[in-house]
């Protein structure tokens, strides 16, 4: 078990915060190019699927994997984004990336008046305690399998 | 992870007196600044937007509400879970506009005038209209434009608080330009 990378975006598409972990392969392409490739599939994905959705959706785009890897999905009303690669062997994250968001981003981010909204996170303080959050995760660990 | 058990402490009760006397010298200070009501007004209301953009957050990230329905759902989630987590008041929800896309909010009592009589050399300014931004640009952030001003206010002589709000449309998310 183990986690990758984590990204966040704002509701404009901006990517506001990367992470990485465990991630033995990079795209081979710019991290801006790589944001942008990420975010515009997101968009698609996620319109595609309430468009072809057979019933009311309430929930939307959660998650889909690969034979090699697992993208975990959560939005949240004001439409930030939180974006998680994990290996297959991780349960649902919604709840995990729901404590990013309400307990590190909300905390260090929107209630630091000298964090401006909507442009890239440069707080040491929340990056700090992200690694710890994440490190925590009872999946983290590579050799917990 | 430590972090998570502090959360219900983090709620703590604040003394609501020294919440509305802190307001209340915000808005004095505001009036000695400003030549006339008129632009205290508008500065109340933008300072109240930039706090809703963020207060928002706070909101959704403590209340385990997600994305209403319809515009009846959001109005019962302001005055019965905002209004309730942030100022301790519940006002009702009444005088719905045929089409639906307009209501108001009735307050019974408003925490922030508790010791406030206006003069009457002030007699144009709104003073609790830091709430009408708030409201905006916290549903300006789950993607609502609404209009909002106070339709009755008690500091006038009126018997109650009502707060009119006005849905004005849906705001779109557009893939970001230059994207293909």
């Amino acid at each position: 078990m183990t986690v990758h990378n984590l990204y966040i975006f704002d509701r404009n598409g901006a990517c506001l915060h990367y992470s990485e972990w465990n991630r033995k392969k990079q795209a081979g392409i710019s991290k801006q190019e790589e944001f942008k490739l990420m975010y515009g599939m997101l968009f698609s994905i996620r319109s595609f699927v309430s468009k072809m959705s057979p019933l009311d959706m309430r929930e939307g785009f959660q998650c889909f994997q690969t034979s090699r890897y697992k993208l975990h999905f959560y939005e949240t009303p004001t439409g930030l984004k939180f974006i998680m690669n994990t290996d297959l062997s991780v349960p649902n994250a919604r709840e995990t990336l729901h404590q990013i968001y309400s307990t590190l981003y909300v905390d260090y981010i929107v209630k630091n008046p000298l964090c401006s909204l909507g442009d890239p996170l440069q707080s040491d303080l929340f990056s700090a305690r992200l690694d710890t959050f994440m490190k925590n995760l009872p999946y983290f660990n590579p050799r917990a399998a | 992870m430590s972090r998570q058990s502090n959360r219900t402490t983090d709620n703590k009760k604040m003394n609501s007196e020294l919440f509305t006397l802190t307001y209340g010298a915000l808005v004095t200070q505001l009036c000695k600044d400003y030549e006339n009501d008129e632009e205290v007004n508008k500065q109340l209301d933008k300072m109240g937007y930039n706090i809703g953009v963020r207060l928002i957050e706070d909101f959704l990230a403590r209340s385990s509400v997600g994305r209403c329905q319809d515009f009846r759902e959001t109005a019962d989630v302001i005055a019965k879970v905002a209004f309730k987590m942030y100022l301790g008041v519940t006002p009702s929800v009444t005088n719905w506009s045929p089409a639906g896309d307009e209501f108001s909010l009735v307050l019974e009592s408003n925490p922030l005038v508790d010791f406030v009589e206006l003069p009457d050399n002030h007699n144009v300014l709104i003073y609790s209209n830091l709430l009408c931004g708030v409201l905006r640009g916290a549903l300006e952030m789950v993607q609502m434009a609404v209009d909002v001003r106070f339709a009755q206010d008690t500091l006038r002589g009126d018997n109650v608080t009502e707060i009119r709000m006005k849905f004005i449309k849906r705001i779109e998310e557009n893939l970001p330009a230059g994207d293909e």
